[in-house]
């Protein structure tokens, strides 16, 4: 069936599509959020920021969104992956895999040599997902503590 | 993270049948792959068939063939089938010493470190690792 699925750049009738794609994994529909990345990677007409949704002849059945990202503490700027979201009614037939693809080579064309994302430990599915594309524990260990 | 033998080997054994579903191999056959006791190893297949994850055929030409899911299997849920990734320190008691806070502490970055081993290891499919082993070769 992947052979039937096309990658394209989200366009903004996308939006609901993505919020309600997004909730599946979140347990919450974040409609402000969802608008706001919309307005800031569909506007910008920058190649370093990328929203691709997967479509069937019928629906959008998947989204990802990516851009370029400069980070602190020396680390070159590199691709970075902080959303992925595909159709329970259609995994498992390499969406997942397709959208990633096509977001690492417009990241490779943008002009970066490594993508990177993170990913809570309790996500054990979308951790499966990113290492079955390839992607390692990188160089960086994450931190963080609870304010007081 | 160091793992007991009975584990690799168990994970050997997993990965070497679960790269060809299909085919049957003898303990003999696994052992010599990866230069390790046929004898322990066999001891090692009966714990896997026993939780499903191989298949023993008997008679000729018999031997053991995978009867897992390639891509829902973990490395981790092998690895459970032996030993219990626990902290690697192990302090005799936290009573009511004055070093207390110090084992306490040295415990919770040891329990740190542990859970991301886990982490990592529950996330790593049988699948994923055989595409790995692949692209290396």
């Amino acid at each position: 069936m992947s052979d039937q699925i096309t990658i394209r750049n989200a366009v903004p009738t996308d939006l609901n599509v993505v919020i309600s794609l997004d909730s599946v994994g979140t347990e919450k529909e974040k409609p402000a959020y969802w608008k706001d990345v919309f307005d800031r990677y569909l506007n910008a007409g920058n190649s370093d920021r990328i929203i691709l949704v997967a479509e069937t002849s019928e629906d959008v059945v998947g989204f990802i969104v990516g851009e370029v990202r400069a980070w602190e503490f020396g680390s070159p700027p590199c691709g970075w992956v902080f959303a992925l979201g595909v159709s329970t009614k259609t995994r498992e037939i390499g969406i997942g895999h397709l959208l990633f693809k096509e977001l690492c080579l417009r990241l490779k064309q943008a002009g970066v040599t490594s993508v990177r994302t993170m990913i809570a430990r309790k996500q054990k599915l979308v951790l499966s997902f990113f290492r079955s594309q390839g992607l390692r524990t990188g160089p960086y260990i994450e931190l963080e503590k609870q304010l007081d | 993270m160091k793992l007991q033998k009975a584990s690799l080997f168990a994970l050997y054994a997993v990965l070497e049948l679960a790269s060809d579903p299909e085919r049957q191999l003898s303990a003999t056959d696994i052992a010599d792959n990866y230069g390790i006791s046929t004898h322990h190893l066999a001891k090692i297949l009966r714990t896997l068939v026993r939780s499903g994850l191989v298949q023993a055929v008997r008679g000729a030409g018999g031997g053991y063939r995978f009867a897992g899911s390639v891509n829902r299997t973990t490395l981790l849920d092998v690895i459970d089938l032996f030993e219990t990734l626990d902290s690697e320190i192990e302090n005799p008691n936290l009573g009511n010493q004055a070093g207390r806070p110090i084992m306490e502490e040295l415990q919770s970055i040891s329990n740190e470190i542990g859970d991301l081993t886990k982490a990592i290891l529950d996330t790593i499919t049988l699948e994923t690792a055989l595409n790995s082993s692949r692209q290396q070769n």
